[in-house]
């Protein structure tokens, strides 16, 4: 759904999403190669379940949470993608310490 | 009709937080014409701060009756939520899993031990039923209790709430019973007059046959117009919140909390601020540290809110019932812990101010305690 409009020349690295490799670019933000990757939901609402996905992209709506390199929810337009960062997309709540 | 259009009513509750809609509830219920004159949205709103525990354990030193009238109310609360949910739809959350009162070293659990023991030691105070836990049967309740947890007390009556659905609910269910709702009406001026009560605000003068303060931090000021001396001042609480994950504490902690949605609460600190109701993080991190002392775990847990509430607390700490001896029909009622006494404040209370007298059994709550005696 989404096409990259510009440049081949930012250094392509590579991320894991949801375990699988997938190809980004230096200055990517997470929420940026989420969407790139074709998908357009990247969790469910932890409430109602919901889908949801990146929308304001600049920090102010927390619809982009996910968890990245083990840490859960987080703003995934407020971040950076990393050679070799693990994106995992979220279903309802976390779940933790159980 | 016009908001400056003089309006008769049944009653006037002063106040639309948690105490002055659980009152004006229940006097709709009973067929009265009720308007809740209430403050703005930037008034200082102990119902949108406070920590919406159902708390008996540990309540009444001093005062035996507080604590009966506390386990009455915990009593009510089923009946309460349900009525609640039957005329609105909305499920306030309320749960009794039973209530923990974590402690970090030895000397805190003597501590505790000793006052719950002078707690219950008082005349006229009602059993409850609690138990000090060891570190060794604490854990078997939560597993997740760090090495320097001591032990807990334990009460099986504790509970707690959705405390901002609960105000919500009422306000839902007064509308349903035909109840005037009025934001923006800080009341100025009251003025008793032929067996009536005139109320000035800014958007209008009100007048009702009989009045209920119930204002929180500005009943103060509102009972010395009806010659009632009730003293009551702000207490800073700070409430962290963090991300919602899925249901882990199966038990509420008096200082840390689970809600219903998978939100962690943390609420630790009790400050004299004066009207000072800003945030700050020595007090916040402290809190912080305390709690990850008591559950290790919440450190890997991202916060997502932190902020500050003035709570209302009256100056010897207990609720405040009572009619003025001057001018009969103006009742007041003052509380800290408005979530939990809301199953009394929305049952009990109202049927006896319709009936225009405070029984003998809530003379303990009167603001006659604040008088200075005469020096003989």
């Amino acid at each position: 759904m989404f096409r990259r409009i510009i440049d081949a020349s930012r250094p392509a690295l590579t991320i894991f999403i949801d375990g699988a490799p997938f190809e980004a670019r230096e200055g990517d933000s997470v929420a940026a190669a989420l969407l790139g990757s074709g998908r357009l939901t990247t969790r469910t609402s932890a409430l109602s379940g919901a889908p949801r996905a990146p929308y304001c992209l600049m920090g102010t709506c927390f619809e982009c949470l996910v968890t990245i390199d083990g840490v859960g929810n987080r703003q995934a337009c407020m971040t950076a993608v990393q050679s070799g960062m693990r994106i995992e997309t979220r279903h309802g709540k976390r779940n933790f310490g159980a | 009709m016009s908001d400056l259009a003089r309006r008769e009513f049944d009653f006037a509750v002063v106040g639309g937080g948690l105490v002055g809609m659980a009152i004006a509830w229940g006097l709709a219920g009973r067929g009265r014409k009720v308007v809740v004159l209430d403050g703005g949205d930037l008034d200082f709103r102990a119902s949108r701060g406070n920590f919406a525990l159902v708390w008996v354990q540990s309540k009444g030193a001093g005062m035996p009756e507080y604590g009966c009238w506390t386990m009455q109310s915990s009593r009510l609360w089923p009946q309460f939520a349900s009525l609640l949910g039957e005329q609105t739809g909305l499920d306030v959350c309320f749960s009794k899993p039973g209530g923990l009162h974590l402690l970090l070293s030895d000397r805190e659990m003597e501590n505790r031990t000793n006052a719950l023991q002078r707690l219950h030691n008082q005349p006229g105070m009602e059993a409850l039923e609690y138990e000090m836990l060891d570190h060794g049967r604490l854990e078997k309740m939560l597993p997740q209790i760090g090495p320097e947890v001591a032990g807990a007390s334990f009460c099986p009556q504790d509970g707690h709430v959705n405390a901002l659905r609960l105000l919500r609910a009422l306000h839902v269910a007064f509308a349903r019973l035909g109840g005037d709702y009025r934001s923006n009406h800080l009341v100025s001026r009251i003025e008793p007059r032929g067996g009536e009560f005139s109320l000035s605000t800014a958007n209008g003068v009100f007048t009702a046959g009989k009045l209920v303060l119930a204002a929180g931090l500005g009943n103060s000021r509102l009972a010395a117009m009806v010659d009632l001396n009730a003293l009551v001042r702000p207490q800073r609480g700070q409430i962290i919140v963090t991300e919602k994950v899925a249901p882990f504490m199966h038990y509420v902690v008096h200082t840390i909390r689970q809600t219903d949605e998978g939100g962690v609460m943390i609420s630790d600190s009790v400050e004299e601020a004066d009207y000072d109701a800003s945030i700050g993080s020595e007090v916040l991190s402290v809190m912080a540290a305390r709690a990850a002392r008591m559950f290790p775990l919440l450190a890997r847990l991202n916060v997502v809110r932190c902020w500050a509430a003035l709570r209302v607390m009256p100056q010897d700490g207990f609720p405040i019932y009572d009619q003025s001896r001057s001018f009969a029909g103006a009742f007041i009622a003052t509380c800290h812990s408005g979530v939990t006494l809301a199953a009394n404040h929305a049952l009990v209370l109202p049927a006896l101010i319709d009936a225009g007298a405070l029984p003998n059994d809530l003379q303990a709550f009167s603001t006659q305690r604040f008088d200075v005696p005469a020096h003989h």
